[in-house]
């Protein structure tokens, strides 16, 4: 039986300044499986939450999603042809509270299609609040070496942090 | 918040985090990011809005049937 083995190969915490979007590069090929833990608020001022959208090897195509999801008030699916890699908090939500999310990707340096896995939570003192499961699929068969995440079309706030993990199966 | 949008990256290989401002196609791909974002929220609360609206009216008609509101509820779960 296998005996994972988690390292930490990167992190970084947004500075007061916001960032568009945070970039892992040269991801060394010597792991089984990636893992990124984040916790993650938003420039966003229409929603309480906004997506995290990913970038592999500096590529937005061939992406495809499914997810499951409750807002706090009803709950839904939902597919789509961009990458999510997990939810920041947005704006809208109560001061100072960011999202949880994390997303598994098995397999990143095989010749198959890359699929991922990713859950999230966001957190607002109100009924709003998102709890999401994300199933991706990256239809490319490159290693991947380098990944970025970016809040839809917004900004990361500072204190939002990131954390990039290898994960080794004996 | 700067005007101009700034990038972090992190090379694993070092460890070391780099900032520098978007390119203009950066910038320009962003922008149409938040624009298919917010048609994107726009459309997702529309959907959960009619859905919404929906269970309401079927509600209301299974209460003109005579149905209790107890009953009702025992239907959704």
């Amino acid at each position: 039986m296998a005996n994972p083995t988690l390292f930490q190969l990167a992190t970084t915490t947004v500075g007061s300044g916001g960032v568009s979007s945070v970039t892992f590069s040269a991801i060394p090929q010597t792991y089984t499986d990636l893992l990124i833990k984040g916790s993650a608020r938003a420039t966003t001022s229409v929603s309480n939450w906004v997506d995290i959208d990913v970038t592999i090897n500096g590529s937005t195509s061939n992406f495809s999603f499914k997810e499951l999801y409750g807002t706090g008030s009803s709950a839904a699916a939902s597919n789509g042809t961009t990458g999510i890699f997990g939810y920041s908090n947005g704006s809208v939500a109560t001061a100072n509270t960011f999202s949880n999310f994390e997303c598994y990707i098995p397999n990143y340096t095989s010749s198959n299609y890359k699929s991922f896995s990713a859950d999230s939570v966001t957190e607002n003192n109100a009924t709003a609040a998102l709890a999401i499961f994300d199933a991706g699929l990256w239809s490319n068969t490159a290693a991947i070496t380098s990944i970025s995440l970016a809040p839809n079309g917004t900004n990361f706030l500072q204190y939002s942090t990131f954390t990039l993990y290898g994960i080794r199966n004996y | 918040m700067s005007d101009t949008p700034i990038a972090i990256e992190v090379d694993c290989s070092t460890g070391i985090a780099t900032e520098r401002p978007l390119t203009a196609d950066e910038i320009a791909a962003r922008d149409a990011a938040a624009a298919a974002a917010e048609a994107d929220r726009v459309a997702r609360e529309a959907e959960i809005a009619a859905a919404e609206a929906a269970k309401a009216s079927a509600q209301a008609k299974l209460a003109s049937l005579g149905l209790t509101a107890e009953e009702i509820a025992a239907l959704s779960k």
